[in-house]
């Protein structure tokens, strides 16, 4: 118990002094996450407005494998990548392997369903709203999307921050794909892993610290945008 | 074959034998009809006779499973349907500011020319809420901002599905208002309305709409005067339509 309680102790002291390898490894997973969160977003949410807007024939089947996809196990995802990225599969060239490259490729392929699946529920709705306006007015199909873009875009942030949380808690695929390689590849949660399994908790805890007010900061964030929209939304 | 575009004459519009079924059953049965004059029209009707129906099909958002809509001869196509613009029973508003609603349909049809948005404002009395939320204006006001942003497109033909409806006296007026100024300009309007004293007023000719069918479609005075057929006579005495 005490030293549970030292560790927490060193923890907060780790956190308030502003460690250099705690900035590091916190640094480097937001770089990471926020990396592939705009890339899944400018993936994602064209696609999920596509999808929203149109009707073709396997439009249903598409739906039902985005949904599928939202809930890929992550190490899945980590071992597809590394197959892809390892000196002898398709993209070995690149030698992306074992850097934050790699970490970012699979966050991004983690979280592009889900930006997806979530955008074209958004964005369904409001075209259901639009629809007759916009067929009126004979909007072409781009211009359609991109004013459904940016009148839902208040929603659609709530959407990037859920992909983020997902991508900032995600352990399983970064460490296949990064490696968890000390300055290098090392993020927060790929280093809570190791530090606990060292039984090293101080920096464990610290960085779970970090990892539950980066978690709240989101939510409050969401909470923020969703009141923003509702406002923007109000007829 | 004549095409009305870009700025020849659009009447007159004429329906032949036009059919329309949606979910098994037939809505609109065999139209025929032509609409020559230049004004109002009403189309007017009991609940339920296809009156938003046939303005659609006008417009182009409902494809007939039978029979043509012609506008001065020609198909209704593209160019056609863009000359037209549509005001809903309940208007659709962007969430965007009221100046940015009519800016953006100005930009989805640039073929309506540069309008002078402020003018625009003035005339439909939202100058002073331009930068307001368009969807936090009272239903009065977004029912004219959405005869502005249909005027900002200077349409050949103002299609109107019941724009008055659930509004207050001083909104009615306005917007009856708006109407005659668009047919001063030589705009041809189009309205389907609930309101007798309203089509009284505004409507050159009506067209009567029963059970998917035209019963007649006659000068507004003769109409009022003395209906021709019997649904219309109980619809003007305020009689339950059988």
């Amino acid at each position: 118990m005490q030293d549970l309680a030292a560790s927490f102790s060193v923890a907060f002291s780790l956190v308030l002094s502003g460690n250099a390898d705690l900035i590091e490894i916190v640094g480097l997973s937001l770089r990471v996450s926020v990396s592939a969160v705009v890339i899944a977003c400018g993936l994602g949410l064209p696609l999920g407005a596509a999808l929203a807007v149109s009707r073709f024939p396997g439009h249903g089947a598409v739906l039902v494998a985005v949904n599928a996809l939202m809930g890929l196990p992550p190490v899945v995802v980590g071992l597809l990548v590394y197959v892809t990225l390892s000196s002898s599969g398709p993209l070995g060239w690149l030698q992306l392997l074992y850097t934050p490259t790699a970490m970012i490729v699979a966050q991004t392929v983690l979280i592009t369903p889900i930006v997806i699946a979530l955008s074209r529920e958004i964005l369904s709705q409001l075209h259901e709203e639009y629809d007759e306006q916009f067929r009126s007015l004979c909007l072409p199909a781009h211009r359609a999307i991109a004013a459904l873009l940016w009148d839902a875009r208040f929603n659609l942030l709530t959407v990037a921050l859920a992909g983020f949380g997902r991508a900032v808690a995600e352990v399983g695929a970064i460490i296949i794909v990064g490696g968890n390689i000390n300055h290098l590849t090392r993020m927060m949660t790929t280093a809570i892993a190791l530090e606990t399994s060292k039984g090293e908790l101080a920096l464990a805890l610290a960085l779970g610290i970090v990892l539950l007010l980066i978690a709240l900061a989101v939510n409050a964030g969401v909470m923020a945008l969703r009141g923003g929209a509702s406002r923007y939304a109000s007829a | 074959m004549t095409t009305p575009l870009p700025d020849g004459p659009v009447l007159p519009i004429e329906l032949h034998s036009v059919r329309l079924a949606l979910g098994g059953q037939t809505l609109i049965h065999d139209v025929d009809c032509s609409i020559v004059d230049r004004g109002v029209t009403a189309v007017m009707g009991p609940n339920g006779a296809g009156k938003s129906l046939l303005l659609r099909l006008m417009h182009g958002l409902l494809q007939p499973d039978a029979g043509e809509l012609r506008w001065n001869g020609a198909p209704l196509d593209r160019n056609v349907r863009l000359r037209q613009a549509m005001i809903f029973q309940r208007p659709v508003l962007l969430r965007r500011t009221v100046r940015a609603n009519l800016e953006f349909v100005v930009r989805a049809r640039p073929s309506g020319g540069s309008p002078d948005l402020g003018a625009l404002l003035q005339r439909v009395g939202l100058e002073t809420k331009a930068t307001q939320q368009a969807r936090r204006l009272s239903g009065g006001e977004q029912q004219r901002l959405a005869m502005a942003r249909a005027m900002a497109l200077a349409p050949a033909v103002l299609l109107m599905d019941e724009p008055t409806a659930s509004l207050d006296p001083a909104s009615i007026a306005m917007i009856e208002s708006l109407i005659a100024d668009e047919t001063a300009a030589g705009t041809k309007v189009i309205i389907v309305t609930h309101d007798l004293g309203q089509a009284r007023r505004v409507a050159n000719d009506v067209l009567f709409m029963h059970r998917g069918r035209i019963t007649e479609h006659t000068d507004a005075r003769q109409f009022f005067a003395g209906p021709a057929s019997q649904p219309a006579r109980d619809y003007v005495a305020g009689r339950l339509v059988m």
